[in-house]
């Protein structure tokens, strides 16, 4: 099961946010003004599992548009619900030292409260920034795809108040005709760098919430491609490096303390004091 | 070649993490220096082996203190052994902390256990002597040598566990953060071991000379890793991570390894106080991984 989220169809309401906060009883972060965005939710961490994304591609003071997109004559206002991409090759559930991150019936990438401890691990490995740090509670959060409601027969609360229907829930194979429909659409209208993210298994291995984006994935803070990578890569490299500077560094040390003892006089002296 | 780019959130890992990585990296690597001294060292670099095994066990005590307190739930730290969902041992491979937790613990056992002994040889507990005999055989050469690779193990897997992420600098560093920490605790445990050597009266001055020696061979090690990290770094496009306000703390990495080796070289330099050198090392040593833990998260 997983979600595709048509941003061509987002409008910005914030529904999807406030559905999540309601059921998952999330008190959300203190407000804050950022002064530089519609956008007050800020990011996705432990209070926002559902985070509307404002890009906002128009003209500054001096007419300037910094990342002009390819439509709409160079402006826009791009708008994304965000979301936990429940990825298929995960990397936060690669690292999780105590398994507190485990993988569902649903397909779904779910964090077991009572087993984390904490240690923030999987904040680190996420690509995406999804997992936050619940201060309170110690333990780190993030989306479950309302697990608790999977179970009871219904779909997630954000796909269920999205009114617009940006936020589609069901079977990833029945998303993915879905979302290729949609998108043939729209590029037969003009759209020509419509893209499908986290579709196929390019990114992480495909993704159980992928998205149909109105731009270059980076313009979403998500990673490309040639971003996209797994913390374990460097797993292989990381200890080889090590191990290789271990061999230098014993037989520095053998060099050192050995030929200390063939130049070395055999006078029995101690430090000078 | 594009930079590589980076949107995960840090995970806040601080100061007890920095005391973890400074003491851990003392810890191992001073057992892996007593080993040496005791393997391939005179006889009497037994008495600054015994110290190396005596400070390899006390910078160890801090380690799970600080790992402890770092977490959101202290009273989970089990949790980091022991899988609460299936009731078996939470051990996997692809998770260096995982794989760190564990070797902590049991690289706890030899450090112990050769402390036990040390503290007998040094005459400071005579009742563990039964332990200083059987650890001054063939066995206890074994006992040093597989304690010497679990220590070498907590002073590199701290750089691997930074690497296996998403976050800039550390997973851009990849392969040379490992290495890079390995030889820093090396050099550092070696500026502790003669900090304590010229305080004592019963070490051997020539034990200080080939210490002295080898920290300039680890020093050298180091640099050469620094470079390879910021080469690195360049590659990836986020050197300028790492520059800035921590160039502060550059200045005292490059002070920690130019002192060892100016000691040597510059008349100046060997007027200084004997403890000068080895506290600027150790403080290089700080300084190090303060700079790479910080300036990814900021």
């Amino acid at each position: 099961m997983g979600f595709f989220t048509d941003t061509s169809i987002c409008i910005g309401c914030k529904a999807c946010e406030v559905a999540c906060k309601e059921w998952n009883q999330l008190e959300g972060d203190p407000i804050k003004f950022t002064a530089d965005s519609y956008d007050n939710t800020g990011q996705l961490d432990a209070q926002n599992w559902r985070h509307v994304q404002f890009i906002e591609q128009v003209p500054d003071n001096n007419g300037v548009v910094f990342t002009p997109t390819p439509i709409a004559g160079g402006q826009a206002w791009l708008m994304m619900s965000d979301v936990c991409k429940h990825c298929k090759n995960a990397s936060c559930m690669e690292v999780c030292p105590t398994n507190a991150l485990m993988r569902t019936e649903y397909d779904t990438v779910y964090l077991q409260k009572d087993v984390c401890n904490g240690c923030r691990n999987c904040i680190s490995a996420c690509p995406y920034g999804v997992i936050g740090f619940n201060e309170e509670q110690g333990v780190a959060q993030k989306c479950t795809l309302c697990y608790d409601r999977l179970q009871g027969g219904l779909q997630p609360a954000c796909a269920k108040a999205c009114p617009t229907e940006s936020i589609k829930f069901g079977y990833i194979e029945d998303l993915h005709k879905v979302a290729d429909d949609r998108l043939a659409n729209l590029q037969k209208q003009g759209y020509s760098k419509a893209q499908l993210y986290g579709r196929d298994d390019k990114v992480y291995g495909g993704l159980n919430a992928f998205f149909l984006l109105m731009d270059k994935p980076e313009v979403y803070k998500l990673p490309n491609e040639a971003n996209a990578t797994l913390p374990t890569r460097n797993n292989l490299p990381g200890y080889v490096g090590g191990v290789a500077t271990a061999v230098v560094g014993l037989i520095a040390g053998l060099l050192a303390f050995r030929n200390g003892r063939m130049n070395g006089n055999n006078n029995n002296t101690t430090t000078p004091h | 070649m594009p930079p590589a780019e980076h949107f995960a959130a840090a995970p806040q890992w601080e100061w007890w993490i920095l005391g973890y990585f400074f003491f851990g990296g003392i810890s191992g690597g001073s057992y892996a220096l007593g080993t040496l001294l005791r393997f391939a060292g005179d006889p009497r670099d037994v008495r600054a082996a015994n110290l190396a095994f005596i400070t390899s066990f006390i910078a160890l005590l801090p380690c799970p203190i600080f790992l402890t307190l770092d977490l959101g739930q202290p009273f989970r730290f089990w949790h980091m052994l022991v899988d609460t969902s299936s009731g078996g041992l939470a051990f996997k491979p692809d998770s260096p902390m995982s794989l760190g937790s564990w070797a902590l613990l049991i690289f706890g056992v030899f450090s112990f256990v050769s402390f036990l002994g040390a503290i007998a040889e040094v005459g400071w507990f005579r009742v563990t002597g039964p332990i200083a005999r059987i650890l001054r055989s063939g066995v206890g050469l074994v006992w040093n040598a597989i304690g010497a690779v679990f220590g070498l193990f907590i002073c590199a897997y701290t750089g691997v566990l930074l690497a296996v992420s998403n976050q800039p600098v550390w997973s851009d560093a990849g392969w040379a953060l490992g290495g890079m920490f390995l030889a820093s605790a090396l050099a550092g445990s070696t500026a502790f071991l003669l900090l304590l050597a010229r305080s004592r009266r019963d070490v051997d001055a020539d034990t200080g000379v080939r210490l002295e020696t080898a920290d300039r061979y680890f020093v050298i090690l180091e640099t050469i890793l620094i470079v390879v990290f910021l080469i690195t770094l360049a590659i990836a496009g986020t050197i300028d991570k790492v520059l800035g306000v921590w160039l502060v703390l550059w200045l005292v990495v490059i002070i920690g390894l130019a002192a060892p080796l100016a000691m040597l070289s510059s008349g100046a330099a060997r007027r200084w106080p004997p403890v000068a050198a080895p506290v600027l090392a150790l403080l290089g040593v700080l300084a190090l991984r303060a700079l790479v833990i910080f300036s990814a998260q900021i």
